[in-house]
């Protein structure tokens, strides 16, 4: 394999993992702040992607659609963290499993009743339709450029935003003690709406940036869902950083396993045989290292025991 | 009879009652749901062995129903095309045996939930809950990117498995079938829940703490109880593999697991009979909600909501009060 | 003197810069209540956790009935012998209190593996679980659920849980807490009499209990023992009146 393509599929594999890291981020803070599991993320991620799909249509504004995006999956969070999520902080993770499928059935099959069955397709702005020329002469879309930029931009931003801003301090005192900071006076309740809704701005955001290179339809924000838990589970449940380490290994692992592991079997196996077991394999090595994670680090790269 | 066991019996009877009735109005149809809600209960019994019993909220149980579907697909695929299923170090043959092709899927079950749960145990709550989410997951993706048999279209069985002594294509005896090891495994696991072995585990998801001081293992109780519940939902997943004459990665998709979970809550957590009671409903709300409109996920999402949020003891909890503690 | 049963020998714990056990070594020998005090935050939980198992020592060894004990996990300590009872009850607080000791009455027999035998229409366990619920005070309570118990009875719960185990050495941790002044002179007066069967390594803040029961006294202060002896030595030692009553050193 020439090395032109192996760079290429590493910017592939950034890209996946940024797109990861933005789901990840969400579902660990909320788990970490509030200690909810929330399968209904990935329905937010699906919401932010048919919100950037239905205003890119009717506007042909990109920036616009980015912006629904963020809008709509703010608003979808914060309705059902009033509604629903809240009634669940201090019931056990069954409960909380169970509420958020519910929420799951009741987005999907909504949104079928609105959009219909049929995919809606969401366009990369012209400007960013076409490669761009990397040093060292590698021809890469402008438009996944884009989105690795935008991943790394939120990454850094939410590090400062942890660590520097006041609803950042309050983050991190409501993960080690809710009690105490109730206690002091901050509103507990609105910090908690205002952290799902930042979490599911994320992930409508990373359903819009997606939508564009996929297709945008119903159930799309399930299988991002999963990878993100195996993100959270690789870093460690609640750790920002370890999100994001956990997101850039596991779209590393996931590319480049497709790429790499059918030419690895075809050395010494006949192609066709070596094409099923190597992307067999591949689609199996994100939770292999799941597994590996688990044996040696049962809480996660960066999880507290 | 205290009333709890009047509702269990009454639930139990309901599904016969059902298929006889059916079979009385020349309703095949009608057996058939019966048939499959008893199916989907047993998988309810498997997973409420780990969940209810055990405390262990195992989003992956799509995984043991799937394997379970492909036991009996595989099998069966190769008994159809007279191909053996390997030849070497020794042969294997296929089979249209119901009776091998069960043993052979709660072996496989039971296999799959040792080595799942042997890692997942070793963590435990929400990082349980995703670790087994994923695994279910992987699988998935595998039977979807393995081309041998079938990948994502799945495979066909021509026709149904046999049992001696019986025509499985006669919708009756096959629901007799299907509802005789229902009650089996129901029994079995009821005398399971009242061994030391069932004390010992459920205390274990009261208070490990105390289950250790008491010298006993909660990770070793958790890990058996975990094998048996992916035996038996193994064992459901070939019956409804059967029924269907189709095994596909839908068996294995992580929806599936969810559902699963439904029977057992909608029915309520914990109860034995529970995952029959819940089955049955869900099949009832298929078919009613299923025929007003295309869209019925969004009710029984709602109705699920409302069950989590405000029922928490689920349809038995309701007709039969709350739990009183045995002795 | 009696080869000691339980040999606590340089153990070490610390959590970042505190030194919650600080090079402890004491024993508890057949017939004996040893008694472990020492003010709030003196490392006396801490300490007990690293015997039963649960928390690993830095350093240091755990010999208890001339094994090495030190690596063993919880439920393998309890097998070997240990009975603990909890600070903070532990208990399945779902079950009823007969449950609860009939739960201790199956690790005793060690045989969690039977499958299909009812557990509570076995009479061999249910007679060992009314015997100790008996001995304890508790046999009215047996069809009672744990949760309705009192913070009192909880303990004399998992005192009685602890008897179901017939371990060779009791670890009990506050026992007489939330009993009252009537209900600690009965259980004082229990213990007095178990100490036959097995040795108990007490924690205790009701000092009347421990001068009463102890046959030696060890006070652990900032993690550290900083005496061991009878009632009467340690009541009139200099750096325990020190710890205690802040009295300057008089040497």
């Amino acid at each position: 394999m020439s090395t032109l393509l192996l760079i290429e599929q590493v910017l592939n594999g950034l890209q996946f993992g940024v797109m990861l890291f933005l789901m990840a981020a969400g579902l660990t803070l909320i788990f970490g702040v509030m200690g909810l599991i929330n399968l209904a993320h990935g329905s937010l991620y699906m919401v932010g992607a048919f919100a950037a799909a239905a205003v890119a249509g009717a506007t042909g504004s990109f920036l616009l659609a980015l912006i629904a995006s963020l809008a709509a999956a703010a608003a979808a969070g914060a309705i059902i963290e009033l509604v629903v999520i809240r009634r669940l902080y201090d019931r056990d993770h069954l409960d909380q499993v169970l509420a958020t499928f519910a929420l799951i059935l009741i987005f999907s099959e909504g949104t079928r009743w609105i959009f219909g069955s049929f995919p809606l397709f969401l366009d990369i702005p012209a400007a960013l339709a076409g490669p761009v020329t990397l040093p060292g002469g590698i021809q890469y879309p402008a438009y996944r450029l884009l989105i690795i930029g935008i991943g790394l931009v939120i990454a850094l931003g939410l590090f400062q935003l942890i660590a520097r801003t006041r609803i950042g301090i309050q983050i991190r005192a409501g993960e080690s003690d809710r009690e105490m900071i109730a206690a002091l006076g901050v509103d507990i309740s609105r910090l908690y709406t205002i952290v799902f809704a930042l979490g599911a701005a994320l992930a409508g955001l990373a359903g819009a940036l997606v939508g564009a290179l996929q297709s945008v339809q119903v159930g799309m924000g399930e299988p991002v869902l999963i990878l993100a838990f195996v993100v959270i589970v690789i870093g460690g449940i609640g750790s920002i950083k370890g999100a994001l380490v956990g997101a850039l290994l596991v779209g590393m692992t996931d590319t480049l396993g497709k790429v790499l592991l059918p030419g690895l079997f075809g050395a010494f196996m006949e192609p066709a045989a070596a094409t099923a077991v190597g992307s067999s394999l591949a689609s199996m090595a994100i939770y292999i290292l799941m597994a590996a994670v688990l044996l040696f680090r049962p809480t996660g790269l960066y999880g507290s025991a | 009879m205290s009333r709890a066991r009047a509702v269990n019996l009454l639930l139990f009877a309901m599904l016969p009652v059902t298929a006889l009735v059916a079979l009385a109005l020349d309703e095949p149809f009608i057996i058939t749901l019966a048939t499959k809600a008893a199916i989907l209960a047993l998988a309810g019994v498997g997973l409420n062995i780990a969940l209810g019993l055990g405390g262990l909220v195992s989003l992956g149980h799509a995984a043991f129903f799937g394997l379970g579907g492909y036991a009996m697909g595989i099998l069966a695929h190769h008994a159809q095309t007279f191909t053996p299923l390997m030849e070497a170090p020794f042969l294997i043959e296929g089979t249209k045996s119901m009776p091998v092709i069960w043993l052979t899927a709660a072996i496989i079950g039971a296999i799959a939930a040792l080595l799942i749960g042997a890692l997942s145990l070793r963590t435990s709550g929400v990082y349980f809950i995703m670790i087994t989410l994923a695994f279910g997951q992987m699988l998935y993706y595998f039977a979807i990117s393995w081309p041998a048999y079938g990948g994502e279209d799945g495979l066909s069985i021509y026709v149904r498995n046999g049992f001696p002594g019986l025509n499985t294509l006669d919708p009756i005896q096959f629901f007799a079938i299907v509802f005789t090891l229902l009650a089996v495994v129901l029994f079995l696991a009821g005398r399971l829940a009242a061994a030391p072995f069932g004390l010992a585990l459920a205390a274990a998801r009261q208070n490990p703490e105390r289950v250790e001081t008491v010298g006993l293992s909660p990770y070793r109780l958790r890990l058996l109880a975990f094998v048996i519940s992916g035996a038996i939902t193994a064992l459901a997943g070939t019956l409804f593999a059967d029924l269907n004459r189709f095994v596909s990665p839908t068996m294995l998709s992580w929806h599936m697991s969810g559902e699963i979970m439904i029977f057992v809550i909608l029915g309520g957590v914990g109860r034995l009979y529970g995952p029959v009671a819940g089955a049955a409903l869900f099949i009832l709300l298929e078919h009613i909600l299923g025929g007003l409109s295309d869209f019925w996920h969004v009710y029984l999402g709602l109705l699920l909501l409302l069950v989590v949020l405000f029922a928490r003891g689920g349809m038995i909890g309701a007709l039969a009060g709350r739990e009183v503690a045995h002795d | 003197m009696t080869e000691p049963l339980l040999q606590i020998e340089g153990l070490h714990k610390s959590f970042g810069a505190l030194k919650a056990t600080d090079d402890v070594s004491l024993m508890l020998v057949p017939g004996e209540i040893h008694a472990l005090i020492g003010p709030n935050g003196a490392g006396k939980s801490t300490l007990i956790k690293q015997i039963a198992g649960g928390l690993a020592p830095d350093a240091g060894t755990i010999r208890f009935a001339g094994e090495d004990i030190t690596a063993l996990p919880t439920p393998a300590r309890a097998r070997a012998g240990l009975g603990r009872t909890f600070q903070i009850s532990s208990l399945a607080m779902e079950y009823t209190v007969l449950q609860n000791a009939v739960l201790g009455a199956v690790g005793q027999r060690g045989s969690v593996w039977r499958f299909f035998k009812p557990v509570m229409g076995d009479t061999e366990l249910r007679a060992t679980a009314m015997a100790a619920l008996e001995r304890v005070g508790l046999a009215d309570h047996a069809t009672t659920r744990t949760a309705e118990l009192s913070h009192g009875q909880r303990r004399l719960l998992e005192v009685a849980v602890a008897l179901t185990l017939k371990p060779r050495a009791f670890l009990m941790d506050e026992p007489m807490a939330g009993l009252g002044a009537s209900g600690s002179k009965r259980l004082t007066g229990f213990l007095d009499g178990l100490r036959r069967e097995a040795p108990i390594l007490l924690v205790e803040h009701d000092m009347d209990a421990v001068f009463a029961l102890a046959d030696r006294i060890s006070v652990l202060v900032y993690g550290k023992v900083i005496a061991t002896g009878t009632g009467d030595e340690i009541r009139a030692n200099p750096q325990v009146r020190e710890a205690y009553l802040g009295e300057e050193d008089a040497a």
